[in-house]
């Protein structure tokens, strides 16, 4: 059966190796989580995820998904009660073939870069590390708005060439009229 | 003495000297399976590039999903693989119940795995069919949409639909089945055992489905796990994953105390395989043919499944409970989880901030996953062979636009 559920591979002792090759590459960490994950800062990503790809311990030869989520509450009587600043939220879900484990690498970003409303967020692509993330980076900037450095293709996916916005942000407003078709 | 063109084939060669053209492929073209474009940059008949374009059947799911609660929401997992929408349901209803904490009853459990099964053979079937008409066979399409029809009428009488059920919900079940629908399900088995060997007699074993499939968009394991392939694709290429056994414990334990192999080639045999016809020499592990047989093993796999489940589901105690209130609120946290749908590995990440809906949804699709590894098989393969490697990923539109 799975060995997934038992914290062995991806428990504390785990997250020590990881310490110790990349030190302080992780910057929070949450083991008894659904889902265990840590956390790591943009400009350490690509370091991280080429580290937990070929370590020899737990090999997470396999990127299963990249989810970006927005946080950030446009309803201003909402807004005032939520706990968190407004941000962008990454969600790398790895999985290990080997091992038959996941973990989960979030990274956080402003929502806009240089606070400056249009000037979308910058994280190192990973698509050279796994080819999955060529095609979900595509479909994060795309939806979500993040621009990925040293993507080798980054143009949107499911949307129309020329659509504007990204439609997975809360702050986003239908358009009204699309090459003649009409929104509302 | 003068070289005339006959002498030389050079001269042959270099008069017929072919240009490089693009050719578009789809949107609508009837072996896409659905709404997919492609874009083949080819130089005579060998494609050097492969571009698919997607997106034509993008209705926002994922944004839908942030506004409605969970169980409104399993009406739009329906229509993502539309031709597996049980086995969707199931995967959402999963998600949200690892995130709630939430078991349903013994006999739930047992009559999803019964559902989700019979789910799994009637895709496979359309699978296998389609395969047939993107090679240029029509019968076998038939064939499969004869006995995909009775499972069809099971469903109906099940739940009331024919193609989108939303059965499958959180926290069990809409319905418990009707009477004499075991019975009925069992006929069905009985009579579709013996069919199996029509369809090995009119693909599997077919000289001419061979030649176009044995050896053919080859792709290897390392490639494979690399571009997140998953399902009968990862498995076609030998790879020994199937999370029916593999996956998360909310998900294997649904399948505590049932038998079944994984459908992988181990050591150059594949489970049971006595049974089916043999591997043709051609035939090379990653290929198309290795994909469409893993299909045809996973129906026999899934007919074994369903007897199981029928007998279990039958001698059960209890009754399948009651779903989850259509508001109810969602704990704070997140939870992904993957299922083994007929198609690959379907995953479903939904965050919940306490109220009734949640956060964020997220669907991630296999089919997409299987799909873009496909410039990579394509590459220096013949035009011809385009519609046989697109049709060995079995992809569904629905699922990859979302």
């Amino acid at each position: 059966m799975s060995e997934r559920g038992t914290a062995a591979p991806r428990g504390p002792g785990f997250l020590d190796l990881l310490d110790e090759a990349l030190p302080g590459v992780v910057s929070g960490r949450n083991l008894e989580a659904l889902d265990p994950w840590v956390e790591c800062p943009p400009e350490r990503l690509t370091e991280l995820c080429r580290w937990l790809k070929t370590n020899r311990h737990v090999r997470f030869d396999s990127l299963e998904c990249i989810t970006a989520v927005d946080w950030f509450e446009p309803d201003p009587k909402k807004a005032a009660k939520v706990s968190w600043q407004p941000h962008l939220e990454v969600v790398y879900h790895l999985w290990s073939t080997d091992a038959r484990v996941s973990l989960v690498v979030k990274v956080k970003l402003p929502r806009w870069a240089g606070d400056t409303p249009g000037r979308l967020p910058e994280l190192p692509s990973v698509a050279g590390i796994w080819r999955t993330a060529d095609w979900h980076e595509r479909e994060v900037f795309d939806l979500s708005g993040v621009m990925f450095t040293g993507h080798p293709d980054l143009r949107r996916i499911l949307c129309p060439e020329d659509w504007e916005g990204h439609p997975l942000r809360r702050d986003y407003v239908m358009p009204l009229e699309y090459h003649g078709i009409r929104g509302k | 003495m003068s070289l005339s063109v006959d002498d030389d084939p050079r001269i042959i060669e270099f008069d017929v000297r072919t240009d490089e053209m693009l050719v578009n492929m789809g949107p609508q073209h009837p072996s896409t399976h659905g709404v997919l474009r492609l874009v083949l940059r080819t130089d005579g008949e060998i494609v050097s590039e492969i571009e698919p374009h997607i997106g034509y059947l993008h209705r926002c799911a994922e944004k839908i999903g942030e506004n409605l609660t969970p169980r409104q929401w399993i009406p739009y997992t329906d229509r993502m693989d539309y031709l597996a929408a049980m086995n969707m349901n199931l995967g959402w209803a999963l998600a949200v119940e690892k995130l709630m904490r939430l078991e349903v009853t013994e006999k739930a459990r047992h009559l999803r795995v019964l559902i989700a099964e019979l789910g799994r053979i009637a895709s496979h079937l359309v699978g296998m069919g389609a395969y047939g008409l993107d090679l240029g066979t029509f019968s076998p399409f038939l064939y499969a949409f004869r006995e995909r029809e009775k499972i069809l009428d099971l469903f109906e009488e099940a739940c009331g639909a024919r193609l989108t059920y939303s059965y499958i919900t959180v926290g069990g079940l809409t319905a418990d089945l009707p009477a004499g629908w075991l019975r009925r399900c069992e006929a069905f088995l009985d009579q579709f055992a013996p069919v199996i060997a029509e369809y090995h007699a009119l693909l599997t074993t077919n000289a001419i489905f061979v030649k176009r499939t044995a050896g053919i968009g080859v792709l290897s394991r390392e490639l494979a796990i690399d571009y997140g392939c998953s399902g009968p694709v990862l498995r076609g290429s030998g790879v020994d994953q199937d999370l029916r056994r593999d996956g998360e414990s909310i998900y294997t334990s649904m399948y505590d105390g049932y038998a079944f192999e994984v459908a992988v080639q181990k050591g150059g045999r594949y489970p049971r395989d006595h049974t089916y016809p043999p591997v043709p020499a051609d035939a090379v592990l990653g290929d198309c043919w290795h994909r469409f047989f893993v299909r045809m093993i996973e129906v026999v796999q899934s007919m074994d499944l369903v007897r199981q489940a029928i007998d279990r589901y039958a001698s059960c105690p209890g009754t399948i409970g009651e779903p989850a209130k259509l508001t109810e609120k969602l704990p704070v946290g997140d939870a992904y989880l993957e299922t083994e749908c007929p198609k690959g590995q379907m995953g479903f990440y939904l965050i919940g901030d306490g109220s009734a809906i949640p956060w964020r949804a997220r669907a991630r699709s296999s089919s997409f996953s299987n799909l873009s590894v496909l410039a990579e098989l394509c590459r220096g393969c013949l035009i011809a062979d385009v519609p046989a490697i697109v049709g060995s990923l079995d992809i569904v539109m629905g699922e990859i636009d979302r």
